[in-house]
């Protein structure tokens, strides 16, 4: 039965040394780029994954919302443990475990089973479902299974289950994302618009973002306004809960009725423009008050236009701790430019953290060389030519839409830069290339408490300049002559 | 079998661990406490069959621990093999979430001679509708092209392939005549039966059919030629057994699939014994290989120096006086170095509660381990397990103490809360809701980033983590004064 290819039985010989030598040297040139560069089907480390990782991630950010992936059972697992990497926190999802059955009689009982039982177990006040690959290929129509399961009294009357398509062949994480999103506050919201009413309140999207630090310095920074908020949605408790000795299944999250009455806000502002795309169109749509999309604010310029746009929207002054937090960060820049100045990098992400990337890089006067995004759009690639058009620092940079990190790996190879900022998936190419990583993105596996540390608004500019322009100098300590080893940096 | 020493926990019966049960089963609705049930039983360590059912469907919304198929292909048996190329063909979610995250180190340069990467075929919408086998086959082509060593290509198929009815094993047949070089179709859809465990024997049978037998050694088969089977190299693990089992004068002629090379594994029908860790996940080949080329197989503990002593002992009988006398040697000269770890670790952790909940040969072979250490395992089980891992786990594990199958997160709650280990040794999945608790946890799918735990390299590593586990000071820092 053995060798079913019908191949010749041949000796065991093994990689030799030279083989090895040679290909290692052959990958890291000119010639392997435009190969590396021709491919039409192969993919070598995109840095994205799917929609569903995205969907859970939302779905987390509500009050006491279980999320039920529906679909086989092993892709429940991957997202949990995606998440329960970077955070090292819980992540607590449960799945509809479709078989082989499931693709002869579609998921329909294995949906009202999970959401009986998890309501029973788990005792959630809404669960977010979303799909994986398998009922999208066969078709289940969830939300007639949703119905149904109201029916057999799988669920109570009144419990919410919003319910996101998220199809793994298409889009990425910060797709399905935007898909729950959409489906957890059309769910919420239903019913709720009430004519002339105003909570007064901002609703604040950050989109896909998994650090949790960035939802704190955002409240912060809203708190120093004065201005109340709702975020859509608010992972920061769920994934930085303490440590009291005490396990909460739901420690945090946007509470349901906030989340609902967020139809009536005063205005409704997103910073993650890729990431929210669709929610914001219906938003448009539904919401009350003013709806403004910015750009992620990383580095001071987008800081600013946060606070602006927050000011404009609440008719409230940019308050003075602000103004002195911004005096502080751009003292902490300008003493630190020489460090950056210069330098070269490649970055890599999401794209609405990519864009903030450049814009922080050029900021500083340093050169984003290789702008790459394995999932992007021409919109993202437009946006991004123009921000390297609009500064001196930009000239040189290329933009590499729908590329991966192997792709990367050639650029860095022929054309070297002096670091990568990206996420942990980086390392390889990083050590490579024997520069330096900046985990700015997501995921992190193999740092600590990074995802604690915010990059957005000042204090964010003040955590990148300085991780940056020490370890610039730290390599400077390790690598240079005896002679040129001195006290002073 | 016959020789079981009865273990005992005090105040743990048959009575009190049945009524733990009970209480935890009450929660559930009626039908998934019917289901539920038979999975949770007090061991009994004569019984002859396992006490409790194992490998059966997930129930659906009780929040299981378990991968899939495809997982069990991919992060376990074939994704060790370094010098191959592993294809997680389908979209892109499923080879970047097992993408460097299961810890089977490897040899080689990576992208060179080692492929630890996430090489997809990335599916589109366009793909579902016009099927995958013509992009499958370029893409095969740019491996080939861009990774010249390679030895092999492995083609894992995600859910939608068998769905959408793709053809995978015609177009490796066709590729591998055309490119001269084998790609191996393993049909391991995520759907496919109960856990990651069928995915293993898909595996298997795709080595067995594809594999074993298209190479042979060049050099002479010898009379201690064995193969080590089911180490993953996890933190290093075959990095330690190996030189373990030379030193004691064996010839390791391969690795499955630990910093595995995929010519060796093929020919390995040529070997004299097949040396089992991870019964679970290879049990399948080993027979095949026992009925098809006569080669004896057999299961070996190296966790913890009573189970290593042991199981060089055992591994002696198999051969003549020079390996027994070997085996003596290596064995004398280690007991000592052992001792010393013991010395250090044991006064600290004498007494201390462990439950265990992984997968593979974990939650029976590491019982040992911690015994060595004084403490006392109260609770075990499996994600993926067989009744005939569970009959092997009975006799290890102390009376009455709580068995588990595929335990719901709910459950492992409730059990954690019930008996109070002093250390929790499972998954990621676990490990923070746990230490949330205050508990000391161990990651013991990965050695938490840490290991090798196996042979005499290994438990110096394993006996520092589990001390450092249960002793850290900042455990006392989880209560505030105020």
């Amino acid at each position: 039965m053995s060798n079913e290819l019908g191949l010749k039985v041949k000796p065991v010989t093994g990689i030799s040394p030279e083989d090895e030598a040679r290909v290692a040297d052959w990958i890291n040139t000119e010639e392997y780029k435009q190969k590396n560069f021709a491919r039409q089907a192969l993919v070598v480390n995109p840095a994205h994954a799917c929609q569903p990782l995205g969907a859970e991630l939302c779905a987390h950010g509500f009050a006491e919302t279980l999320p039920l992936v529906h679909g086989s059972q092993g892709c429940a697992s991957y997202y949990r443990s995606t998440l329960n990497r970077h955070f090292r926190e819980p992540a607590p999802a449960v799945s509809s475990a479709m078989s082989e059955d499931g693709a002869v009689f579609g998921g329909q009982n294995n949906l009202h089973e999970a959401l009986e039982n998890a309501i029973a177990l788990y005792k959630p006040k809404m669960i977010a479902v979303f799909t994986s690959c398998m009922p999208e290929i066969i078709g289940d129509d969830v939300s007639a299974f949703i119905k149904n399961a109201r029916q057999k009294g799988c669920v109570p009357p009144g419990f919410l289950v919003p319910h996101a398509n998220t199809p793994s062949f298409t889009g990425s994480h910060v797709h399905g994302y935007d898909s729950m999103l959409v489906a957890i506050l059309q769910t919420l919201t239903e019913g709720k618009a009430i004519e002339g009413r105003c909570t007064g309140k901002l609703n604040f999207l950050a989109g896909f973002d998994a650090n949790t630090g960035n939802y704190r310095e955002y409240k912060r920074i809203f708190s120093e306004f004065g201005i109340p908020f709702t975020f859509l949605a608010d992972i920061s408790e769920v994934f930085d809960s303490p440590n009291d000795g005490t396990y909460r299944t739901y420690p945090g999250g946007t509470p349901l009725d906030d989340a609902a009455d967020s139809i009536n806000g005063k205005a409704t502002l997103s910073v993650a423009p890729y990431a929210t795309s669709k929610t914001l169109v219906w938003i448009k749509e539904q919401y009350a008050g003013q709806h403004v999309s910015l750009p992620m604010p990383l580095g001071i310029a987008r800081t600013d236009a946060l606070l602006l746009k927050l000011s404009e929207l609440f008719g409230k002054p940019v308050p003075a701790s602000l103004k002195a937090e911004r005096g502080r960060a751009v003292d902490a820049v300008t003493d630190a430019h020489q460090y950056m100045h210069g330098k070269r990098f490649a970055v890599y992400g999401d794209p609405d953290s990519l864009v903030g990337f450049v814009a922080f890089l050029l900021e500083m006067g340093a050169s984003p060389a290789h702008v790459l995004c394995s999932k992007g759009s021409k919109k993202l690639e437009r946006e991004l030519q123009t921000l390297l058009d609009g500064s001196l620092y930009g000239k040189t940079g290329k933009i590499y839409m729908n590329r991966d990190l192997w792709h990367l790996r050639s650029l860095l190879m022929t054309e070297p830069v002096d670091a990568i900022i990206g996420d942990t998936h980086g390392k390889f190419a990083a050590r490579d290339a024997k520069i330096p990583l900046f985990r700015f993105g997501f995921p992190i596996f193999d740092r600590v408490n990074l995802h604690r540390r915010p990059i957005i608004g000042y204090q964010g500019v003040i955590n990148m300049v300085t991780e940056i322009c020490n370890k610039f100098i730290d390599v400077k300590d390790e690598t240079c002559e005896d002679r040129f080893f001195e006290m002073m940096r | 079998m016959s020789e079981v020493t009865i273990k005992k926990v005090d105040g743990i019966t048959r009575e009190s661990t049945q009524a733990m049960i009970d209480r935890t089963l009450e929660i559930y609705p009626e039908k998934a406490k019917g289901k539920r049930a038979p999975h949770l039983a007090p061991n009994d360590p004569t019984a002859t069959s396992a006490c409790v059912k194992s490998n059966r469907k997930t129930v659906p919304g009780v929040m299981s621990a378990r991968g899939c198929a495809y997982a069990g292909a991919k992060g376990v048996v074939w994704g060790p093999i370094r010098d191959m190329v592993h294809v997680s063909h389908g979209p892109v979610g499923c080879g970047w979430y097992s993408w460097g995250t299961r810890r089977n180190l490897m040899s080689g340069i990576n992208g060179v001679s080692n492929f630890a990467m996430q090489m997809t075929s990335d599916f589109q919408e366009k793909d579902i509708v016009y099927g995958g086998d013509k992009k499958l086959a370029v893409l095969l082509k740019e491996v080939k092209d861009l990774f010249p060593l390679a030895k092999a290509i492995s083609v894992l198929s995600e859910c939608p392939v068998g769905l959408i009815g793709d053809d995978i094993n015609a177009v490796a047949k066709r590729m591998s005549q055309e490119l001269e070089l084998p790609v191996i179709p393993c049909n391991c859809e995520g759907f496919r039966g109960v856990s990651q465990s069928l995915g293993h024997h898909i595996s298997n049978d795709t080595i067995r059919d594809y594999v074993i037998e298209t190479r042979e050694f060049t050099e002479e088969a010898g009379p201690y030629d064995v193969a080590l089977i089911g180490d993953y190299n996890i933190g290093g693990d075959v990095w330690s057994v190996k030189p373990l089992l030379e030193e004691c004068g064996l010839n390791v002629k391969a690795t499955w699939t630990g910093d595995g090379e995929i010519e060796k594994i093929a020919a390995t029908h040529k070997v004299k014994l097949a040396i089992i860790h991870c019964y679970r996940s290879m049990n399948y080949m080993a027979r095949v290989m026992e009925e098809k080329y006569g080669i004896p197989w057999i299961e070996l503990n190296f966790f913890g120096p009573t189970k290593i002593r042991q199981s060089l002992r055992k591994l002696a009988e198999r051969f003549d006086d020079r390996i027994k006398e070997n085996v003596e040697k290596v064995i004398a000269k280690y007991d000592p170095i052992m001792q010393a770890v013991l010395d250090e670790y044991r006064p600290r952790l004498e007494g201390k509660k462990v439950m265990l909940y992984v997968g593979g040969l974990r939650p029976r072979h590491t019982v040992g381990a911690y015994e060595d250490l004084g403490m006392v395992v109260v609770g075990s089980g499996y994600e993926f397990a067989h009744g005939d891992d569970y009959e092997r786990t009975s006799p290890e594990m102390p009376e009455a103490t709580v068995l588990y199958d595929d335990a719901s997160e709910y459950e492992l709650e409730k059990f954690v809360q019930e008996l109070k280990p002093d250390l929790v040794g499972s998954g990621i999945k676990e490990k923070y809701l746990f230490q949330k608790m205050g508990l000391p946890f161990r990651q013991m799918h990965s050695w938490d980033y840490s290991g090798p735990y196996h042979a005499y390299q290994g438990f110096p590593i394993f006996a520092r983590d589990i001390d450092m586990a249960v002793n850290s000071p900042t455990w006392k820092l989880v209560k505030a004064p105020f």
